[in-house]
Order: C-alpha cells, then structure tokens, then sequence
C-alpha cells in the first residue's frame, strides 16, 4: 500500500467509528411504524378482526343460523342477545362474529392474488419495455376503461353467483391497478444507475430483476394493494348485497346489510351494525396503508 | 497494442412523435468518434454537457448499441466470438457520477460489492471475502462497513463502495463517469489518490470522463476533447494544457478558474450553449460559436489532423490545403 492512499485510509479510519448498528430495510420500517399510534392502533384492530374470524365458534355465544320466530328483530340489548336479533331472529352478535369469516377472507384474498399477478405482470412490462411493455400495459388499459364496480359485478353476473366465483371476479378488478403501479415503479427502479452497474457486470435479465428490481419493487406495490384491500371489501359486501356474493343463510356482512334493509325503519341500530364492521375494517386498512406508507418513505 | 480501440463510433437516438410514433428528428449523440486507449494510461475525457462524453462510455461498456463503428478490446472486436460481451463486462467496469444511485438502497455494502463475481460464478463466501479484502484497499474498514446500507455512508464512502464494486471483478479498463464531480473539493482529492494508487496496484487503465479539467489534467496521460459527439483535439496532457490547438480547446482551457488575481479571466470565453445536437451546424461544428469562423467552416467538415507527437486536432487552420486563411504552421510539433 502506497504513502497516499495509507493516509487517506488512515483519515478514514481515524474517524470515531459509529455506533450504529445497521438495520435492515424492514427492521428500521417496522421499528418506525411502531412509533405511529394510529397505524399500531388499526393494526390491532385488524388483528382482533382476524382473530375473532379464526376463533368465531368458540367466541359468538349463539349459532348463528338459529332462527327464531318468537324474537324477530329484537333492539341491542335485549335480553340475552347483546347486539340484538336480524329479520330471522338471529343473533346479530354471533352473526357478525361469523360474517367476519367470509367478509376479509373474500376482502383479502382477491387482492392478495391481484398483488402476486399484477406484480409480475407490472415487473415484467416495466423491465423488457417496448412491444411487451404496450401489450401488457394497453391490454391493462382495456380493463380502466370500466368502473371498478360495474366490472366487478359484470363479470360476478357472468361467472354466477358463489364464494369463489366472487373472489375471481374482484381478482380480475384489482390487476390492472396494481400492474399499472408495479410497471410505473418498475420502469423508475430501472433508470438508476445501480441497474445500469449491474448489467455492466455481465448479470442476466432474470437474475437483475430478483436482485435489484423485486427489493426495491415490491413495498412500494404492497402499500398500494393494502389500500385495495379496504376497496374490495367493499366491494365484495356490494356484490353480496346484490345476491352475486355469498349466498344466504351464510353470515357476510354485505348480505346481512342486503337483508336486514327492511327492517331499516323498525330497528335502524341492528340493521346498520354490518355496515359499521365493513366501516371500521376498511378504515383500518386505509390507516394502516397509510401509515406504512410514511414509514416506509425512509429519507435518510 | 492498445488495450482499448474504437473506431468511428456512431450513435444517433431517434426522436420519435406523434400520433404514428414517427420519427420526427435524430439527437447525433456520437457521430463518428474514433480513439484508442493503451494500457496502463489514463485517458482523460473533457467536453460541455451534452458533448456525447457519458453516451461514448456507455457505448464502449455496451450498455446501450452502437449504430456503426467497431470497438475493439485488447485486439479483440467485441461481440466476435473471441470477446463475448460477458467476458467483457468482466474486463471492462464503470463507476457512474451519482454515488447513491449507483448503488442498491436495499442491499448491504458486502452484497454490493460481492454480486458482480457471484454473477460470474464465485461462490458466496469468496465473494463476499473480496468484497471485504476490497473494501479495506478502498479505505474503508470492513469490519464496520459490510453490513450497513448506502443511505448510511457520505459521498465519499459511497463512491469508494462503488470503485471496489467495480473493481471485484478484477477488470484491466475502468471507465470513470464524472466519478469525483459530486464530491467536495477535499474528498474528490482523497478519491483521487486513492484512484491513483489503485491504478498502480491492479494494473489499470483508465476512462477518465469529466468536465473538471484541473482534475483531468491532474490524472490524465492523455486527454481528449469532445464537442457535439466529435472529437475536437487530443493528445497528450502536457500538450493540450501547454499548447492547446483547436479555438475549442482554447476557450475550454481560458475558462479554467485562476487563482491568480494578476491572471484574471475578462471576458467570458465562450456565449452561450452549444447548438443542439439534433441539428449541428454544417460544416464545422464549433463554428457558430468559434471566433476564427469563416466560408470554409460552414462548408467543409475538418478531419482530425495529426499535428505533433500523438497530438491531433479537427480545424481548418491545422491543415494547410484547406483554405482558411488563418493557417497556423504546424512547426512548433516536433
């Protein structure tokens, strides 16, 4: 080692060494959205959601397609039943407990697929560019031209009424944003020098793309589809509500919202309740994408 | 033999509008540039903005195509069966101007390093101990750098992390894009001698592009003087700052910053911006802003003109039959 070079490394190393022990990427995100009351708080509150939907036969206190003539509609508070009883007379506790089930499995589940397929789709436009690029993205663009309800429910109306059906359906509904949002930061990822510097030292297409794009890639998409993921909850309700969803006796809060509509003037509390959970979850999920969001925004 | 040979590389980038996607206009990035680089100098590259300086490095690491021309690396044409363009890449690195962009914000500074050889077939753990054995030749202490990530070194850590990714995969050619003209005066000189001496070290030869020309004359051997994707004068570094040729080179130089207050630059050297490169002016390119223009700039195109020991020159008043009526006698080469 040469005279100047053994004095620039000495500079360097005289330095008081930092003490600084570096996170990952996630461990710093995670540690900041620990600091983010309100994110902490919705994702607690989905968190109960959740476990209330795993554990719904050992919490609700009823069955929840016992019927009972005797106390249709009965007001919250009634006796024996806390949250009062629905058109059938059965217990809305139990039935929103059960909803909880169906309403995130087919909340999540299609934008979970949608990530996975748009995230490919987007990455894969965004990476090769030109004739691939317009194929992927003017096919995508075929999709924008309808208004996601309308398309939900077209195609909810084509495939038929059913769980799975629905959950293909608000899958097909989700692509074409998160392609869209994959391929645009796709395309920024790929324009930076790193890239550039990967490519000059000989590595393939595919071995850059998992390399450097899909780390860089997929927060900013996971962000995006959590913020879907309150969208297609609602959505799914809507398709319930209009009887291309689950079907009845099953407990889903859309359909329960869809039956419990005439009984709208008789007893308004019990027949907003669905309304309020499907509320509160989207809410919580819109928060919590928020809140990843900023804390995912790293400066420096 | 010289290490690195290129001869008349073009590089034209459609300009394409419209609702058909038509092309409408060419930008003339590289138009016709031919040098060669021996090994073990450094060839300094200087020109304005937008002289095609980074479009000739990104050509010769074919990180984009060249239209025309042959780029030939130790004698070999790249892209011939002899050259393969990964055995290329493994030859042949750069080190980009933006030290933060050029690295992964999600990969740690080992990883960085490390990736290059893995691509060419190194296990894991001998990557990852070159990159600790680079890091500690860079200056920087392996022990506290490997697992930290970019957005938490300064610049200059970050562009030392950026020589040593380049130098993994051991390359003969080092092509510096504007590497130190993001850095603070102290810190470029640092980076600099630490450039020299790797230089010395691993044998290297270097591309040294920027539009600091203390810093070009500073490291250079040679240098060369890009205006509008031509080659307006090279030649050796003591030549071109002692006995600067071509008007261009000329203005370049008297805009050099004096520290000399007695030495004072008056008059601003050199109007305005270059003329777009979509259209260059005929002839001489230079001429629309070159006090000595005259009919035959406008008409006739200049060749580069050998004038003294490896020293070369694109003017009318370096060749004698081209009649301009300046003719500068070209004696004083000797």
């Amino acid at each position: 080692m040469s005279a100047p070079l053994a004095s620039a490394a000495a500079a360097v190393f005289t330095e008081p060494p930092p003490v600084v022990v570096s996170r990952g990427y996630w461990a710093t995100v995670f540690a900041r959205v620990l600091r983010d009351k309100v994110t902490v708080f919705c994702a607690l509150v989905l968190i109960c959601m959740l476990l209330m939907a795993i554990f719904a036969p050992w919490i609700a206190p009823k069955d929840p397609t016992a019927t009972s003539m005797l106390k249709r509609l009965a007001l919250i508070g009634s006796e024996g039943y806390l949250l009062g009883t629905d058109e059938l007379g059965r217990d809305m506790l139990s039935r929103l407990i059960y909803g909880a089930r169906l309403s995130l499995f087919i909340g999540i589940v299609p934008v979970i697929n949608a990530f996975l397929i748009g995230t490919l789709l987007g990455v894969l436009a965004g990476f090769l560019g030109g004739r691939v690029n317009t194929v992927i993205m003017r096919t995508i663009d075929v999709f924008f031209a309808f208004p996601s309800v309308l398309l939900a429910i077209a195609i909810s109306g084509a495939l038929g009424a059913g769980i799975f059906n629905s959950i293909v359906s608000l899958t097909i509904v989700f692509i074409p944003p998160i392609t869209r949002v994959a391929e645009s930061v796709t395309t920024q990822v790929r324009g930076l020098d790193f890239v550039e510097a990967a490519r000059a030292s000989g590595a393939n297409a595919l071995t850059i793309i998992r390399v450097h794009i899909l780390g860089n890639v997929l927060g900013p998409v996971f962000i995006y589809a959590t913020s879907l993921m309150s969208v297609c909850m609602i959505l799914a309700s809507g398709l319930s509500f209009l009887g291309l969803g689950t079907k009845p006796p099953a407990a889903e809060w859309g359909l329960m919202l869809n039956t419990l509509r005439t009984a709208i003037y008789t007893n308004p509390w019990v027949a907003a309740l669905p309304g309020v959970m499907i509320f509160t979850t989207s809410i919580c999920f819109n928060m919590m994408s928020d809140g990843l969001r900023q804390a995912m925004d790293i400066k420096e | 033999m010289s290490l690195l040979d290129v001869q008349g590389l073009v590089k034209h980038f459609p300009i394409k509008s419209g609702l058909l996607n038509r092309q409408t206009a060419t930008v003339r990035a590289v138009d016709g540039v031919s040098f060669a680089i021996a090994a073990g100098e450094t060839l300094g590259v200087v020109g304005e903005s937008g002289c095609g300086k980074s479009t000739t490095a990104r050509l010769i690491m074919h990180l984009i195509e060249h239209d025309a021309g042959n780029i030939a690396f130790d004698g070999k044409t790249v892209g011939s069966q002899h050259m393969q363009l990964k055995e290329l890449r493994r030859q042949m690195q750069m080190v980009f101007q933006d030290s933060y962009a050029s690295l992964n914000p999600r990969l740690t500074i080992e990883e960085s390093i490390a990736f290059g050889p893995q691509v060419h077939g190194l296990g894991r753990t001998e990557a990852r101990a070159r990159a600790r054995d680079l890091l500690a030749r860079v200056g920087l202490n392996p022990a506290q750098f490997i697992r930290r990530y970019p957005h938490e070194l300064s610049g200059g850590q970050r562009q030392r992390v950026n020589i040593a990714r380049a130098l993994a995969l051991e390359p003969k050619l080092v092509i510096l894009d504007e590497s130190v003209s993001a850095l603070d005066k102290s810190v470029q000189a640092q980076v600099l001698n630490l450039l020299a001496d790797l230089k010395q070290e691993f044998k290297l030869t270097y591309m040294f592009i920027s539009h600091d020309l203390n810093v070009v004359q500073y490291i250079s051997d040679r240098v060369m003087v890009m205006y509008l994707g031509r080659i307006a004068e090279i030649g050796p570094v003591g030549e071109i700052y002692s006995n600067p040729r071509h008007p261009y080179t000329r203005a370049l130089l008297s805009a050099m910053p004096s520290v000399d207050p007695d030495d004072r630059t008056e008059a601003p050297p050199l109007t305005g911006d270059p003329p777009n490169p979509i259209n260059p002016p005929s002839g001489c390119r230079f001429r629309t802003r070159c006090e000595h223009a005259e009919a035959v700039c406008k008409q006739k195109e200049p060749v580069l003109n050998m004038i003294g020991t490896g020293h070369s020159a694109a003017c009318h008043m370096m060749n004698a039959g081209s009649g301009h009526s300046k003719i500068i006698p070209i004696a004083v080469a000797a």
